[in-house]
């Protein structure tokens, strides 16, 4: 293929950013991540512009801007401030601290000790970010630009590479080099499936010649999930420039970005950076003065989980209701409008520009032998730091929960991870060394999925939490195949029987029977996947299942309709105050001896332990 | 082309596109209750079709292309006990009201149930909720306790109709097959064809039974019951009594009719000849005066609501003949009690056999209410209804002595027996249009290019020098796209006939279940164009009754009297019936 003379030197645009980006003075960057804002960082930027208009005698520069930012992942910590000039991480800040950052800090050169990172380990004070744990044991590259750029800026986004490797790639002219080079990079789906990108795109240039589509998945439905919405959010050109790459290798000239309406700040930056990169020519007609046209549209869901599942969300762009279709023809061949259409998740499109950048080899370097990269995880639960962290995926679940995730919370003891949500399976304390790859977690009877971690402790019910997420499939379940709808609701009675010590070992065995035939003859991947957390919770938790039905007790003491309350005749005073306290009048006794709880009448409010002076109440 | 090993037997498959096909057309079956060969839309959603294919694991049959090697399993312990649970899953949230259920013995949920040995009381939640059953509208029924889902019924309105009138709503287990937010049927854009009901695997829709009216008018001593039956309701209604499709049963149907307590049985294939009389006269006049063409055939109620519904502008080309069901109704009400004593307008019960669920909705028309405030037609029944009454009479068909029908009503040419299948109207039309414009008899009288159940065909005529285009379609879909071809004013054809089943009134909704299998439609077709090969009469005009109503009554074709007996008025309905969203 004949190199090709870009009508725009992308270099030179980086440098007349950079020196607009010098222009703005000393930046502080304010997360505006959804956390963030909703802990109030808008009040806080507003109140920094505020105070930093008036400021003009600063330590370093002579002015300051404040720049609003995505999220940095660590949202347990929100709002948090950095100021890189500084290598200052403020965390935690509200409102009433702006003031005091900008007069001793900004003002006066002194950082505000109260407001930097505790180390829970060692009580330290920690300034630099990539000296907390949290950051410092991440590699982030999906996740590089988050929180470090104003992501309704283009000057931003092209100040740190944006769009330099879809001009290499333009530049090259040689499609079929990019999906050999993606091939090469072993890069594979991110959103949960972990089929090889290269070979998606691969198949898909295959039907070249026609009009065909693009589409990124930003449906992001597992609960606890946000890793697609801090790249949309915090670096939306990194993915529009992932599309325009593929886009340019199949040869297709239209995409859609399929993000749920309940992620509007997501769609408020992507609608931003779609119209200024076209104004640029990075997008549009006659990209970089190119051949070479890419226009994207943004689909908003209307909020099913299923639409995360490739047909269903062709179906709903097609406008039609969000339902599975049978697979019978690859998606390469006929997908959206019957037209070949390559489908990739947020995550997968925002590695694809680094690659190109960094080559194969580099990419290649993190990660195992066949799963190559890093992985982004929405890491919560019961664990000291939760929020977004991207680790290689080489990385243990050991790592991730004790290193960056600090450690459960309490000093609580470690009981399991439930990986992947409603799709994805518990790993436990005999997982904890195991690498986070795609082939391990399946041995496992896990999977990587879209990387949600929920951490769990000692207090932790396994029944209760494979109740909840059975209740989330049933609820999100489209109703099209019999086997998930009619399936995950008779699993949820039967889950709830057990909590509430109504089930019996035949509804144990009923229970596994309907797992299997909801896994097996499901339609689709929802379907197919939602008996997963009840088949990894027996395989490893049987125990306690059988506790709730045959001892009629829950061991972590969650469940309560199996919890007891008893009234220790030994230390009961006979003071009164629980029956006083009783809101339904199931404690009665004679003043000043012991007091009895009527079983029949309690309904475990757990009033009475709380408010008895004697500690004579226990819940067994 | 190419062979595959179904059972460890081989087996050849041809232009099948899926497997299930395949493993059918090879005598071996998989229980199905969401496929439907007629229907386009893959869906995929009962999974009873699972199979397990060698290297593949389990599948899904119904929507796997054939491919030459493939090695398949129809029956294991594991495929069993997958079935069995499904349908263990889908009997408990089923309202089991099956001793009183329309579909009993024709269901095809209760039919598994008991192949599979599912016992009604399983270990699985029963139904919570109890949705109340719909009978807002005139034809059709509609009960979502009953309903599993299978979403034939959304696919065959949209596909055959374009009207969309069912969608689903909710999710999960909540999933409802209904009307665009819960509406009574009678307040949707629903047509009354059936095909929801026709295509139902259980009894969630089922046809507005009259069952029991009639039985009461026939035991009434007081009453005298008029019957009448249509064209298509011969050669169908054999099904239920072990006899082939296509069957043709006129005479065995008049004893029967008789022998149950109906007083006079009448063939709406007169009447169909006396509506040939008029609208063939209709159109040459139009024809003649170049009025409103393409002139549109009105035998079709599904059609004329359609067009009153969606497109009340097109109604002046729609012909002002009356369907060959209210012609007779009319020529019932107004000769019979000339023609016998005992029978007076007062104790005259007016009964219709039809093919039809719409025609239930056609009887109570406005313009076919009478001063007192009853209709023309009392009741109307469908074939599948009739069919219950034979058999709770316990007449045996296949022993019965054939009758001929009553006079002066009863006698019929072919060209008004064939009006039951799409492309019938027309081309008994063009029969009696042909001599009336020309003036010279028509040597062959069939008409190939307007035969064949496929959805469009166009034929073009030489009415001695003058170029006639006839354009047949069935499925409102297809009559949707005339429409369009019209008001753009692309149409080049005079006469469009719209028949809304697929197929003609041979597949009606109140016909036998079929499920709507090609084979069946052929076979009924075949049948009514049997009938017209032998009949003595070829022409409407040539039929002796016809003749002798004009003669003694009704002068001749869209005469005063005629017109005020065997023509009617068409209106917009739009008002009282959804409109817009605004409207919910």
């Amino acid at each position: 293929m004949e190199k090709v003379c870009l009508k725009v030197d992308i270099k030179e645009e980086r440098e007349k950013a950079n020196k607009k980006i010098c222009e703005q003075g000393l930046r502080v960057l304010v997360c505006s991540g959804t956390g963030c804002k909703a802990n109030g960082s808008d009040k806080v930027i507003e109140k920094f512009r505020q105070l930093g208009a008036n400021v003009s005698t600063l330590t370093h520069k002579d002015k300051m801007t404040v720049i609003p930012t995505g999220c940095h992942g660590f949202c347990e910590q929100g709002v948090l401030v950095i100021i890189p000039e500084f290598h200052t991480t403020y965390v935690k800040v509200k409102l009433e601290d702006v003031e005091e950052i900008v007069n001793s800090h900004l003002v006066g050169g002194k950082p505000v000790e109260r407001l930097l990172y505790t180390d829970p380990a060692s009580g330290r004070k920690i300034s630099k970010s990539d000296e907390i744990n949290f950051y410092a044991k991440q590699t982030r590259t999906a996740l590089k630009n988050c929180g470090k750029i104003d992501a309704e800026s283009i000057d931003e986004a092209v100040a740190v590479g944006g769009y330099e490797a879809l001009a290499k790639v333009l530049e090259n002219n040689d499609p079929d080099a990019v999906i050999t080079e993606i091939e090469n990079s072993g890069l594979r789906g991110r959103g949960g499936g972990g089929f090889p990108t290269g070979r998606k795109w691969r198949s898909v240039s295959r039907y070249k010649g026609g009009k065909s589509y693009v589409i990124c998945n930003g449906d992001e439905g597992d609960p606890g999930a946000f890793m697609d919405r801090s790249v949309m959010e915090g670096d939306p050109h990194k993915l529009l420039e992932g599309m325009a790459i593929a886009a340019f290798a199949i040869g297709s000239d239209e995409g859609y970005i399929y993000v749920r309406a309940e992620y509007p700040l997501a769609v408020h930056r992507l609608r931003i950076a779609i119209k200024q990169a076209e104004e640029r020519h990075y997008l549009g007609d006659n990209i970089f003065g190119t051949d070479f046209s890419f226009h994207i549209h943004i689909k908003e869901g209307a909020g099913a989980f299923v639409c995360g599942e490739s047909s269903a969300l062709i179906a709903s762009i097609e406008g039609e209701r969000g339902m599975p279709r049978p697979k019978n023809i690859h998606m390469a061949e006929r997908g959206l409008f019957q037209r070949p259409t390559l489908l990739n998740n947020v995550e997968t499109f925002a590695n694809v520009p680094l690659i190109i950048l960094n080559g194969a080899a580099w990419f290649c370097s993190m990660g195992t032998e066949k799963s190559k990269g890093t992985k982004t995880f929405a890491l919560t639960g019961e664990v000291n730091n939760t929020g977004l962290i991207e680790v290689p995926m080489n990385t243990t679940l050991r790592q991730i929960v004790f290193d960056l995730g600090g450690g459960i919370r309490n000093g609580k003891k470690f009981k399991a991870v439930q990986i992947g949500g409603p799709s994805g399976g518990c790993l436990t304390e005999e997982h904890l060394d195991l690498p986070m790859d795609y082939e391990t977690l399946k041995s496992v009877g896990a999977m990587v999925g879209s990387g949600g971690l929920v951490v769990m402790n000692e207090d932790t019910c396994i029944v209760e939490v494979a109740r909840f997420f059975m209740n989330f499939t049933r609820q999100e379940s489209c109703g099209k195949c019999t086997p998930c709808r009619e399936g995950t609701k008779n699993m949820l009675a039967i889950l709830t029987k057990i909590t509430e010590g109504k089930a019996t070992m035949e509804d144990l065995d009923t229970l596994e029977e309907l797992a299997h035939v909801v896994q097996v003859s499901s339609l689709c991947g929802l379907g197919k996947s939602a008996p997963n957390p009840v088949l990894s919770t027996l395989r490893y938790f049987k125990d306690e299942y059988i506790a709730h039905i045959k001892d009629k007790k829950c061991p972590a003491g969650v469940c309560k309709a199996l919890q007891k309350y008893v009234i220790d005749p030994e230390k009961c005073k006979g003071c009164s105050k629980c029956a006083r306290n009783c809101p339904v009048g199931a404690i009665s006794g004679e003043v000043k001896s012991p007091f009895k709880i009527d079983e029949n009448k309690c309904v475990k409010c757990g009033a009475c332990l709380s408010g008895c002076p004697f500690k004579a109440i226990d819940k067994v | 082309m190419g062979k595959m090993i179904i059972n460890g037997r081989e087996c050849e498959f041809t232009n099948e596109t899926n497997v299930l096909e395949v493993i059918r057309n090879n005598g071996f079956n998989v229980p199905t209750l969401c496929y439907r060969q007629d229907l386009i839309k893959d869906f995929g959603a009962c999974r009873m079709c699972m199979v397990e294919v060698e290297g593949k694991g389990l599948q899904a049959s119904c929507n796997m292309p054939p491919k030459e090697g493939m090695v398949i399993k129809t029956e294991t312990a594991e495929l069993r006990r997958i079935r069995h649970t499904i349908l263990e899953l889908l009997i408990a949230n089923h309202d089991k009201e099956c001793t009183a259920c329309e579909k009993s013995g024709r269901c095809e949920l209760q039919r598994y149930a008991f192949e599979y040995n599912v016992h009604p009381m399983g270990k699985y939640l029963p139904r919570a909720e109890h949705f109340p059953v719909d009978k807002s509208s005139p034809s059709i029924v509609r009960d979502a306790n009953k309903c599993v889902l299978c979403g034939a019924c959304v696919r065959a309105c949209e596909e055959y109709q374009g009207l969309e009138v069912l969608g689903f709503a909710n999710r999960g287990s909540a999933t409802l097959a209904q009307p665009m937010a819960g509406k009574p049927l009678a307040k949707t854009e629903c047509v009354n064809c059936g095909q929801c009901a026709a295509i139902c695997p259980t009894g969630a829709i089922t046809i507005k039974s009259q069952v029991e009216e009639v039985w009461a008018a026939i035991h009434d001593p007081e009453k005298k019951v008029v019957v009448q039956y249509a064209p298509s309701v011969r050669v169908a209604i054999g099904e239920l009594f072990g006899f082939e499709p296509g069957t043709n049963l006129t005479k065995q149907l008049n004893a029967a009719l008789k022998w149950m307590g109906f007083d006079l049985v009448f063939d709406t294939n007169f009447s169909a000849d006396l509506t040939i009389m008029e609208e063939a006269s209709e159109f040459v006049e139009r024809l003649q005066r170049n009025d409103n063409l393409p002139m549109f055939t009105s035998c079709c109620p599904a059609w004329v609501r359609f067009l009153e519904l969606k497109h009340p502008d097109m109604l002046p080309h729609l012909s002002s003949c009356r369907s060959p069901q209210g012609m007779m109704g009319a020529i019932i009400r107004e000769y019979v009690p000339q023609y016998y004593n005992d029978i007076t307008s007062k104790n005259l019960v007016s009964v219709a056999i039809m093919p039809c669920t719409a025609k239930k909705a056609e009887a109570i028309r406005e313009e076919f209410k009478r001063p007192d405030g009853t209709y023309e037609i009392d009741y109307v029944l469908t074939t599948q209804e009739i069919g219950k009454m034979i058999s709770t009479e316990g007449i045996k068909l296949k022993k019965i002595h054939g009758e001929e029908a009553d006079s002066p009503f009863g006698k019929y040419s072919g060209a008004g027996t064939i009006f039951g299948v799409s492309g019938g109207v027309a081309e008994a039309a063009v029969r009696t249009a042909y001599e009336i414009a020309t003036g010279e008899e028509l040597k062959d009288v069939k008409i190939d290019e307007m035969r064949g159940l496929h959805r469009v065909k166009t034929v073009e005529l030489d009415l001695k020098g003058k170029k006639v285009k006839v354009k047949i379609v069935n499925t409102l879909k297809e009559a949707e796209k005339c429409i369009k071809e019209i008001k753009e004013g692309k149409a080049d054809y005079q006469m469009l006939e719209v028949m809304a089943c697929p197929g003609g009134c041979i597949n009606g909704g109140g016909q036998p279940i079929s499920c709507n299998e090609p084979e069946i439609r052929e076979m009924r077709a075949n049948g009514l164009y049997e009938d017209d090969e032998k009949g003595t009469w070829r022409k409407s005009h040539e039929n002796p009754d016809i003749k002798e109503l004009y003669a003694q009554h009704l002068e001749k074709p869209n005469s005063h009297k005629a017109h005020e007996l065997l023509h009617t008025t068409y209106s917009d309905k739009r008002k009282g019936c959804y409109i817009g969203i605004a409207d919910c």
